[in-house]
């Protein structure tokens, strides 16, 4: 099962048809506690790049933004009473949303985990 | 996610050092490279200072003594009166209080702690605490109206920390025994660890507390010294804010500003009797009529439903879609478990209970005016 991930530190996971979608663990270190999100409804379509949904931790508010393009199948809804779940497990229970994937050739332009941690080490 | 920029030209605080060394995370704020966080974070950090005690660096901030050739307070004070509504005269000896730097029109240009120094020799003395990032517009102002026979000199060499929450007295009397005596908003010189400080009992956090002065070469030695007490722990702006935020108190440049007035900003508690009826400060005649008349609009907290927190700038309407004000401060408040607010509104709209909707990116989101402090205010009166 292969995640790909975002410069924006969203990662996609795809998981059959559909594609789980979150924020990397390093995201999460950055953002600090995470004490809102802010999840799309269920059918919307996003457009790669597309805001998908608002992650707020005490100090700020950040967007996430659709890795690729496709409709929103699920979302998390057990963010809303528990938003530190972002903080604790962000590559499993802490995810945001579960989309349909149009066009797999997009993946393609996101990095492997192991550009990403490159990519990670040279912000860092 | 961007990651602040490091700039070259920014300053650092004598405890610089300290943090980086505990693991700050670090970020621009007022000219200054300052701790937003350690490692722990702003939740369990603004937690520690409620319940234990939080140390904070607030050195960036401009500390400076207004000082009268003739020695006497009365010269010092009625100096310092044409520039701000509070009594300074009637100041006691190692007594405080907060005021606000008035423009002519009775803006705010920026608030203020006003001491009246108390130790020997300095009779005379004003010691004022200023924000970081108005500094050097304050010190220009103020000297281009001081009268003759009176000077202002700013202190680049004293370092400022503060220790707040519950068991801030328990640690500072350990080290000073006597600070846990110090009534509120009243200040004293003692020695921590052989080091001099000028401790108040006051603070930015809603808890009981104190700020301390001290010289810049002593100041990580104090600091240190604070942190191998178990009860201390470090605490960045990220926390500073949140616990300013729910004690209700303002943020100059956000909450406060030219644009407001004290009586606006609810801070007429800050204004005694003699100057309410006296003027003779910036901006007199509109703050007299202000707290005749009222004014048109107030600051206000608000309590929004649900877990969104509504951020500085989102729009205040009423429920039926009339603008009726904006957000200046709000977040989440980790002590009330929820987002909490203030703003300013039409007078009409201010009472507590009032209903009202915060436009978030877009949508409104249902909100109540709610009374100030949200978590309430545990000085030691």
């Amino acid at each position: 099962m292969s995640t790909r991930y975002t410069k924006d530190h969203e990662y996609i996971r795809v998981e059959g048809d559909t594609a789980v979608v979150g924020i990397s663990d390093y995201a999460q270190a950055q953002l600090g506690d995470v004490v809102y999100v802010e999840l799309p409804s269920v059918g919307k379509a996003l457009a790669k790049g597309a805001e998908a949904a608002v992650v707020e931790s005490v100090k700020a508010a950040s967007e996430i933004y659709a890795p690729v393009s496709g409709e929103v199948v699920a979302v998390n809804a057990e963010l809303e009473a528990t938003p530190g779940t972002v903080n604790e497990d962000p590559a499993g229970r802490g995810w945001f949303l579960k989309m349909t994937i149009k066009d797999a050739g997009e993946l393609d332009a996101l990095m492997s985990e192991e550009q990403y941690q490159e990519f990670v080490k040279s912000i860092s | 996610m961007a990651e602040p920029v490091h700039a070259d030209e920014t300053l650092k605080t004598p405890l610089h050092a300290e943090h980086v060394a505990l693991g700050a995370r670090m970020v621009p704020f007022a000219g200054y490279d300052m701790p937003v966080q350690y490692p722990t974070g702003i939740m369990t950090e603004h937690n520690w200072t409620r319940e234990h005690a939080g140390l904070f660096d607030v050195s960036h901030m401009g500390q400076a003594f207004l000082i009268a050739e003739d020695k006497s307070h009365e010269t010092v004070a009625r100096a310092l009166e044409m520039l701000i509504p509070s009594d300074v005269v009637s100041l006691k000896p190692n007594q405080q209080r907060y005021s606000q730097l008035l423009a002519d029109d009775g803006g705010i240009l920026d608030d203020l702690m006003v001491t009246r120094v108390g130790a020997p020799g300095h009779e005379g003395w004003l010691y004022l605490v200023v924000n970081a990032s108005m500094k050097d517009a304050d010190y220009a102002h103020i000297r281009s109206r001081l009268p003759k026979g009176v000077t202002l000199n700013p202190k680049d060499g004293l370092a400022l920390i503060a220790l707040q929450g519950p068991s801030a007295a328990a640690v500072l009397s350990e080290k000073a025994p006597g600070a846990a005596d110090l009534p509120f908003m009243m200040s004293a010189d003692v020695q921590v660890d052989g080091i001099w400080c000028h401790i108040s009992r006051s603070g930015y956090t809603g808890e009981d507390g104190y700020e301390i002065s001290t010289h810049a070469g002593d100041a990580a030695k104090l600091w240190r010294s604070f942190l191998a007490n178990p009860e201390v722990k470090p605490i960045g702006l990220g926390a500073r804010d949140s616990l300013r935020l729910e004690a209700g108190l303002c943020l100059y440049g956000h909450d406060i500003d030219t644009t407001t007035s004290p009586i606006e900003a609810g801070l007429i508690w800050s204004i005694q009797k003699r100057r309410r009826e006296e003027g003779g400060f910036p901006g007199a005649a509109r703050i007299q009529r202000e707290i005749k008349d009222g004014p048109a609009r107030v600051r206000v907290g608000i309590k929004p439903e649900g877990r969104a927190p509504a951020r500085e700038g989102a729009i205040i309407a009423t429920p039926d879609g009339r603008e009726v004000g904006i957000v200046t401060s709000g977040g989440f408040g980790p002590t009330i478990n929820g987002p909490v607010a203030m703003g300013y509104v039409s007078s009409d709209v201010s009472a507590v209970g009032t209903d009202l909707h915060l436009v978030v990116r877009g949508k409104p989101i249902a909100a109540k005016v709610a009374a100030m402090p949200f978590a309430p205010h545990r000085y030691k009166r």
